[in-house]
């Protein structure tokens, strides 16, 4: 085009159209406007994706902020002899003879003083009226605590005990004197001496630690359930998985990629994990069952058995990584080990194992994270029900006695009646979404502060 | 690969040899048994030396498949379900070696049907109002057409003028057969197309009371496989939706719900209790004889669960929605006494 300035015009070809650079035709005119369009197509998508993700956060959070507050009934409660101890003589056995359902008119009487110390105007006069205010396990609690120190029978002790749903829904707002108009657990009496109790101290809201460190409880007592021995159960499954998976794992990628020759097995082999990588979890749970519970006789319900499972699960996913990872690894590394004379096991060992490490504990986060978020594979082998209700007794007891995990105690939430239960399933949703962020932080980190590029 | 198999048989091997006896009741079986069954696991646990039970759910056939895998640690001890036992079921359970049953009936549970709270006024209905709403044939001038009814009001004036959706349990449910039975038969009766299907079947009951069972496909009636809590979201999502539910779970939520009465009587555990109401049925749990003495608190966990205090009239059980047996003592003392099914 330099022969343009010239001055001369140059003869132009024939059905050709005159254009600038500068001026655009319509032709250019459709093309940068497909171009804005996809742009905005693109910022549409992303948009779109992250409108979804704050959707799902703004519920989450909203919806399970509340489990981890609760509301906390403060009592005084006389410790009569007559009724916990009868032969006065203090024998641990003749003490344990009184069971829970003993102990529940103690409480309620604790708390009725209480009211008629707060001066509190009620029609409710009776111990037994104070029962839809107080939680079920307040006995328990108080019974607890007269086999641990039988020497107080006799004293008044204060408690602070844990207050019904409904009415810790009433604080929360969950509850209102409109919804429980034909609620039979309680009735407006109640929640006028609860607002009166409030202002005196008796009730009060606060932070629920036994959220995160309790155990599970049962349909009449959503306010003392927690995720404490499910969270263990977890901790041990991936214990499990990590134990088995990486070292399987790792060895299988290493022999496969490095040593293995390249023949139709090899090839068969490949194309089957990432086959495996791509069956349903479920598929894994029915083989956990035939194989480690009904042939190898394995204990049911264990996070043994869960995280024998879930390592089928991930290997495929251990394996992938480990290989694209030991791919990374320039050939060159390989062959100046080599070339200086180590063996080929050296040269793997000692030269690309390291260099290919922090993209193998990336994906092996990024496996265990995904199995930490199973649930059912869980189903088929017993870990979801009312289970996690124990806490184990050590670490061996840990693995093979019965046990939930997170994912698993969340769906078993969400399916109760009291919607109680409703929150504390978003609540533990909260709690399983900071394991998995901080797993994957830490993969990222990993990732950035060791990874080599060539 | 031949790596990953012996390290997995390894594993295996050296935990199998390390795994304690079992020292925990397991118990599997029917949702609708399940909140009751925790709710009295969670009480033994606190009562007694043995620790909580673990209580699974999946269903009543489901579980008394499990229970009749065999005896042994690692079977479960006890069985919850929401129907008796099946003849079948005592055959295949004889064949893999569990003889001994105890059968031990709880209480009985209400059934109910319920709407959206701020829904339509379906507060009354007769047993022939839910099978002329679902039933795959209706009656029509004395012979059966397919059922075409799009409103509740097309059959009867004094239902309101809204489309049915129903919202029924699913076959894997005990509960469905109760619906079956007390439900669509009676309905079934009462429309007089019991009557057409006996005529047609050679007077065979049983085949004309299948013919009862019958829903329609049509997607007016939708099976719930899930549990209470999905119904109750369809029915949250759908204002003329109509849901079956269980007394417990309806006493829950009463805050979203409005229940309807079957023949003019409200469900509550009095009404059920008196027989008033007609939809309820007993629940049972089953427990294997030969496991008492083997694994610990198997036999104090049964005795427990039928227990005045538990499941009396003013025990947790009830107050949670379980209607309470008049004849719990006798349940106490066949429990005591290991009194197994014939």
């Amino acid at each position: 085009m330099s022969d343009a300035t010239a001055g001369t015009a140059a003869p132009q070809p024939s059905g050709s159209k005159k254009g600038s650079l500068l001026q655009q035709d319509a032709r250019t005119k459709r093309r940068n406007a497909a171009e804005s369009r996809f742009k905005f197509y693109g910022v549409l998508a992303v948009g779109t994706g992250l409108l979804f993700l704050l959707v799902l956060l703004w519920a989450i959070i909203t919806n399970g902020a509340q489990a981890f507050s609760q509301t906390f009934v403060s009592v005084q409660v006389e410790l009569l002899e007559s009724k916990l101890d009868k032969n006065g003589n203090r024998n641990l056995e003749d003490i344990k003879k009184v069971s829970t359902f003993g102990y529940s008119p103690l409480v309620q009487n604790g708390l009725l003083s209480a009211v008629d110390q707060s001066g509190a105007e009620t029609p409710l006069s009776k111990g037994k009226d104070m029962k839809p205010i107080l939680s079920a396990s307040a006995a328990a609690q108080l019974r607890d605590y007269v086999i641990a120190n039988p020497d107080k029978i006799g004293e008044t002790v204060e408690f602070r005990f844990l207050a019904s749903s409904r009415v810790d829904g009433y604080l929360k707002g969950r509850v209102t004197r409109e919804s429980i108009a034909r609620d039979k657990n309680i009735d407006a009496a109640h929640l006028d001496l609860v607002d009166a109790l409030l202002e005196v101290g008796v009730i009060e809201k606060t932070f629920n630690w036994s959220f995160i460190t309790g155990s599970d409880a049962s349909d009449t007592r959503p306010e003392a359930a927690g995720m404490g021995v499910s969270m263990l159960g977890s901790l041990f499954m991936m214990l499990v998985v990590l134990g088995l998976s990486l070292p399987i794992g790792v060895a299988a990628s290493i022999y496969l990629e490095e040593f293995a020759p390249q023949n139709r097995w090899t090839d068969l082999i490949e194309v089957n994990i990432s086959n495996l990588a791509a069956v349903p979890s479920i598929v894994f749970g029915i083989l956990g069952l035939a194989v480690f519970i009904q042939f190898a006789h394995l204990p049911q319900s264990a996070p043994l058995v869960g995280g024998l499972v879930l390592t089928l699960m991930t290997l495929p996913t251990i394996i992938i990584a480990t290989r694209a990872s030991l791919k990374a690894v320039p050939p060159s590394i390989r062959d100046a080990a080599l070339g200086v004379g180590a063996s080929k096991m050296q040269s793997v060992f000692h030269h690309v194992l390291p260099l290919a490490a922090p993209g193998i504990l990336t994906g092996t986060i990024i496996g265990l994270a995904q199995a930490l978020g199973e649930t059912a594979p869980l189903l088929l082998i017993g870990m979801v029900g009312f289970i996690a209700s124990n806490y184990p007794e050590g670490v061996m007891d840990g693995f093979v006695s019965p046990n939930s995990a997170m994912p698993a105690q969340i769906y078993e939430w969400a399916k109760r009646a009291d919607p109680a239960f409703y929150e504390r399933a978003w609540g533990g949703i909260i709690i399983l979404l900071v394991f998995l962020i901080t797993m994957n932080i830490i993969a990222i980190l990993l990732r950035r502060r060791f990874e080599r590029r060539w | 690969m031949s790596v990953k198999l012996t390290a997995s048989a390894l594993a295996i091997a050296a935990v199998a040899t390390t795994a304690a006896a079992r020292d925990q009741v397991q118990v599997a079986g029917s949702s609708t048994v399940l909140p009751y069954a925790s709710i009295v696991a969670e009480a033994f646990g606190e009562n007694f030396d043995f620790p909580t039970p673990v209580v699974e759910s999946g269903g009543s056939s489901a579980g008394l498949k499990r229970f009749c895998e065999g005896v042994g640690e690692n079977t479960i001890d006890v069985a919850n379900a929401s129907r008796k036992i099946k003849d079948k079921e005592v055959k295949a359970c004889a064949e893999a070696g569990v003889t001994d049953i105890i059968e031990v009936r709880i209480g009985y549970d209400g059934i109910v049907f319920a709407s959206q709270i701020n829904g339509p006024a379906y507060t009354a209905f007769q047993p022939v109002d839910i099978f002329n709403a679902l039933s795959a044939k209706v009656v029509k001038d004395g012979a059966l057409v397919e059922n075409t009814h799009k409103q509740w009001a097309d059959f009867n004036g004094d239902l309101p003028a809204a489309d049915i959706a129903a919202f029924i349990p699913g076959t894997k449910h005990g509960t469905r057969e109760v619906f079956e039975e007390k439900v669509m038969v009676e309905g079934c009766k009462e429309a007089g197309a019991f009557d057409i299907y006996m005529a047609e079947n050679g007077g065979d009951k049983k085949a004309a009371g299948k013919a009862c069972y019958e829903v329609r496909t049509d997607g007016v009636s939708v099976d719930i496989d899930g549990d209470y809590t999905e119904t109750l979201a369809r029915i949250d999502a759908n204002p003329n939706g109509v849901g079956v539910f269980g007394l417990a779970f309806y006493e829950n939520n009463t805050d979203k719900l409005k229940v309807a009465t079957m023949g003019g009587v409200a469900p509550s555990t009095e009404t059920i209790a008196t027989g008033e109401y007609p939809v309820s049925r007993p629940l049972f749990f089953y427990v294997k004889k030969a496991h008492i003495g083997v694994i610990p608190g198997l036999k104090e966990y049964a005795e427990f669960f039928v227990a005045d205090e538990i499941a009396g009239p003013d025990g947790p059980l009830s107050e949670y929605g379980l209607v309470s047996d008049p004849e719990l003592a006798a349940t106490q003392a066949a429990v005591s006494a290991e009194e197994t099914m014939k």
